[in-house]
């Protein structure tokens, strides 16, 4: 039995030209699990920050004045159904159907892309109306938190342009299918993270 | 104006040409560096060097070079030590001692975060690096190259941390950093950015470390090898990299709302605005508390395999072993506001943290109990590892009941602030931590470079720490009962001063113990034929990295091993089984050195003094070409090798050969870069 167990784990997440090869690929999928479990205490010590600070105001502008259900409605839907085309990607990806999910992949990059654009805009808007960072201890933690994911999304479509470019030059490889499997975890997870942020902040904010 | 474009705020006028001290440092590092690596180019190594040692993903490479990071943090720590000791001991009524205040601030906030972030991590890093893998029966860890990249992420932030002391100042805010003191405010200059920026960029490269172990160790056990039979240092390990993924996002996200505050002018920490203060040491400490035991919890591991393996005993109670190191790693999240009770928190809150501290002593005392029962009725053989363990016991038994003292809230009220305080974490911290990696260091040194260190001189070195030690420190529990402050430039107060001397004294008592260990070092190497290890199980140990010869060959298994009883490496001497692998052997999956860990390390130290020095046009380009190298190596299907069947067998056929200079540690990486 141990004679027959070679090199299996220690090989690197690409290059599958082993019989154990996959077990590689699950150590690369379970890192990249716990790497987004980190993630999550990360996102929770930001949360717990927002709770500590969201009525700190500083004499400035309350979450109520500021916040606009509306438009954090259309930039959420821009998110969910980015992760509702990555699904497809994912589907046409598992089919060998490298087209498919290339224009799978291209829509969730567009409709990621929509999100973040959104998000710079109120950014930038809540910034020109003196309603900055630095306003107020309650601001300094809502950009933190809400920025911080934006640039969670941003580094996601910087890993999904590459990705879409891997896949257009090499085709479908197992390591290309790994790394895509990690990617949609990701943006996965970055959803899940927005609907917290939705709730807490904008909701709450706005109650 | 072009200057500030170019250069930010670095000017020719940061460097303090105009302290000796500084200067006297700054040269010698210069000259000693100099020195250094025109030895290396004068004998020709660079080139071995690069192949061999800088671009290695072999765990066991990258764990030494995190040892000789550690231990050249090490005297850059020390000497700190020695700066304040000598401050503070002619520092009493008219005398001012030598150091400015600005200047004594630097020294004691540097020494803090180097003694923990440079010298404890890596130190543990290094020797995990080296054992872990070939604890568990595997060829690698999960991520190799991964390990690269932290090693040299940790070495940036190191390098920082060196440079701020010739460019620009170090922070004057302590190694905790508490704002409003750390924030622009109070600290306009450049040294709080170094602070901040070591510590954020270094605990990246912690993190994925902690990632990729805990993949290891839960993913690529040898077969058999359930959990309940992992050793007890493996156990340690992982219950650590458990705690250092839940506390490091946390210091992660601490320093960047500081970083927030100086760079962006944002409201967390501030006086005004809405900012909160307290906020800070909550946060900070709730990753500080954890990481106190990410640095202790590996040296239990370690006294546990030494303890056993010179006593000629199994280790009493693996089971409670294991079961009180996830019991400690547990309370450890619970008791970070012992570190303010003064805070104000309330009584209730205050008595809950008071008593969650206290219960911490419990799954501790259980562990001192297994190694005394370990150690009864054994044949003790007392070699320097098994000295540095019963030193550790005796001298963090009584570190561990300063802390109980300190847990209660009404006595902490007291002794808060104090040199009882320094006294006691540093009981703790030297008698537990540092004692344990010595005692590591030299358990596991053979089975790193294939001859055991020199007995008498790590005997010597043993015994000057230990003295030096309480010499040191016991005088400070005392003057911590009298009222003395901790961080203390000057004082007026003429009862202090003797036992200062006596802290002195300690001290350089303890620079002599350092000076015996690098003694060591030199004589061991020379005399290496005289002390070579054949075997690869010098001690006649219990675990499965005694069962590859040493230093082992760079795959570690030729056959991955069938574990069947906890204390694998025995049960086999016992019952007959050959450890050494025979043939036919079948090709080994090897990962190829790197360059791009060394690269990514460049980067991030380019990076980094940019953003001290706010260049803010370097800080745009070096993210660019990290995310560029990330891309590159995405990009790169040649990362992988097959070692043939005929060449693992050639290195086999060898093994007693690869004690004999190592040559075929060498010659297998020679094969790496011909694979």
């Amino acid at each position: 039995m141990s004679a027959t167990i070679t090199s299996a784990a220690t090989l690197q997440p690409d290059h599958a030209h082993h019989d154990h090869g996959h077990d590689a690929k699950e150590n690369a999928v379970f890192g990249f699990w716990v790497y987004l479990m980190t993630d999550c205490i990360l996102f929770a010590s930001l949360f717990a920050t927002y709770a500590v600070m969201r009525h700190s105001y500083a004499g400035g502008p309350t979450g109520n004045e500021l916040f606009d259900l509306r438009y954090v409605f259309v930039e959420t839907m821009f998110l969910l159904f980015s992760s509702f085309s990555n699904g497809f990607a994912m589907i046409s990806l598992h089919r060998g159907a490298r087209s498919a999910t290339l224009k799978w992949l291209l829509l969730t990059a567009l409709l990621g892309l929509g999100f973040v654009g959104m998000e710079v805009h109120e950014f930038r808007h809540l910034v020109m109306e003196g309603n900055g960072p630095d306003r107020s201890g309650f601001l300094s933690a809502f950009f933190s938190l809400v920025g911080t994911h934006g640039a969670h999304v941003s580094v996601g479509l910087i890993w999904m342009s590459v990705m879409m470019w891997q896949l257009f030059a090499k085709g479908i490889t197992p390591a290309i299918t790994s790394r895509l499997l990690r990617l949609s975890l990701f943006w996965h997870f970055l959803d899940i993270v927005w609907i917290v942020v939705f709730t807490v902040v904008y909701l709450m904010g706005v109650l | 104006m072009y200057e500030t474009a170019l250069f930010g705020r670095l000017t020719l006028s940061a460097i303090p040409y105009t302290n000796p001290i500084i200067m006297s440092a700054v040269g010698f590092s210069a000259v000693l560096g100099a020195l250094i690596l025109g030895w290396i180019t004068r004998q020709g190594h660079w080139g071995y060097l690069w192949k061999e040692w800088l671009t290695s993903v072999d765990h066991k490479r990258i764990g030494v070079m995190y040892l000789i990071l550690a231990a050249i943090m090490l005297l850059r720590g020390f000497a700190d030590a020695l700066l304040m000791r000598f401050q503070q001991a002619f520092s009493e009524g008219a005398a001012h001692g030598f150091l400015p205040p600005e200047h004594y601030n630097q020294i004691f906030s540097a020494h803090g975060t180097i003694m923990i972030i440079f010298v404890a991590m890596p130190f543990f890093i290094g020797l995990m690096n080296v054992v872990v893998p070939l604890q568990i029966g595997a060829r690698d860890v999960a991520f190799p190259f991964l390990n690269s990249v932290s090693f040299w992420m940790t070495a940036a932030s190191a390098a920082l941390v060196m440079v701020s002391l010739a460019v620009g100042d170090f922070s004057q805010a302590g190694w905790t950093g508490y704002p409003p003191l750390s924030e622009t405010q109070f600290s306009p200059g450049p040294g709080v950015d170094y602070w901040i920026w070591s510590l954020q960029l270094g605990g990246v490269g912690t993190l994925l470390t902690g990632v990729n172990f805990f993949v290891t160790i839960l993913k690529m056990r040898a077969p058999g090898m359930s959990l309940m039979k992992m050793p007890v240092f493996t156990w340690t390990i992982l219950v650590t990299t458990v705690l250092i993924m839940l506390s490091f996002p946390v210091l992660t996200v601490t320093l960047l709302l500081l970083t927030l505050d100086r760079y962006l002018d944002m409201h967390f920490f501030t006086n005004g605005m809405g900012g909160n203060q307290m906020m800070f040491p909550n946060l900070l400490w709730i990753w500080g508390h954890p990481e106190v035991y990410i640095v202790l919890l590996p040296a239990f591991g370690m006294f546990s395999e030494v303890v056993s393996t010179f006593s000629r005993k199994k280790l009493f109670g693996y089971k409670s072993m294991v079961y009180a190191t996830i019991a400690i790693a547990f309370l450890s999240f619970v008791v970070w506001l012992h570190h303010f009770f003064t805070m104000g928190a309330g009584a209730d809150v205050n008595a809950f943290f008071g008593i969650a501290t206290g219960v911490i002593a419990i799954p501790t005392g259980v562990k001192i109990f297994n190694w005394l029962f370990t150690m009864y009725r054994g044949r003790i053989e007392f070699t320097t590892p098994m000295l540095w363990t019963i030193g550790f016991i005796v001298t963090f038994a009584i570190g561990g009941m300063t802390g109980v003292l300190l847990s209660v809230p009404g006595a902490d009220f007291v002794l808060h602030n104090s040199e009882f305080l320094v006294a006691h974490f540093h009981n703790t911290l030297i008698g537990g931590v540092l004692f344990g990696y010595f005692a590591g260091f030299s358990y596991w040194f053979p089975k790193m470079f294939g001859f055991q260190l020199d007995e008498k001189w790590g005997r010597r070195a043993f015994w000057a720490w230990l003295v030096g030690f309480y010499l040191a420190f016991m005088p400070l529990y005392a003057l911590g009962f009298m009222g003395m402050s901790r961080r203390m430039v000057h004082y007026d107060n003429p009862a202090w001063q003797p036992y200062l001397l006596v802290a002195l004294a300690g001290a350089l008592v303890i620079a002599y113990g350092i000076f015996c260990q690098i003694v060591q070092l030199a004589v061991s190497i020379r005399n290496r034929e005289a002390l070579r290890d054949a075997t690869g199980d010098i001690w006649n140990s219990h675990s499965l990295e005694w069962a590859v010869s040493s230093p082992p060959p760079f795959y570690n298994f030729a056959k991955i091993p069938h574990v069947d009883a906890l204390d694998q490496f025995a049960y086999m001497k016992e019952n007959g089984i050959n450890h050494r692998a025979e043939a036919p052997f079948a090709p080994i999956h090897m990962p190829r050195n790197t360059g791009v860990g060394v690269v990514m390390g460049a980067i991030t130290f380019v990076f980094g003094f940019a953003i001290i020095w706010h260049m803010w046009w370097i800080v745009m380009a070096s993210s660019l070409a990290m995310v560029a190298t990330v891309i590159y190596r995405a990009s790169d299907e040649d990362v992988d090798y097959m070692l043939s069947a005929e060449e693992v067998a050639r290195i086999e056929s060898g093994g007693s050969a690869s004690t004999a200079g190592g040559s075929s540690y060498l010659a297998g990486h020679e094969l790496i870069t011909q694979g």
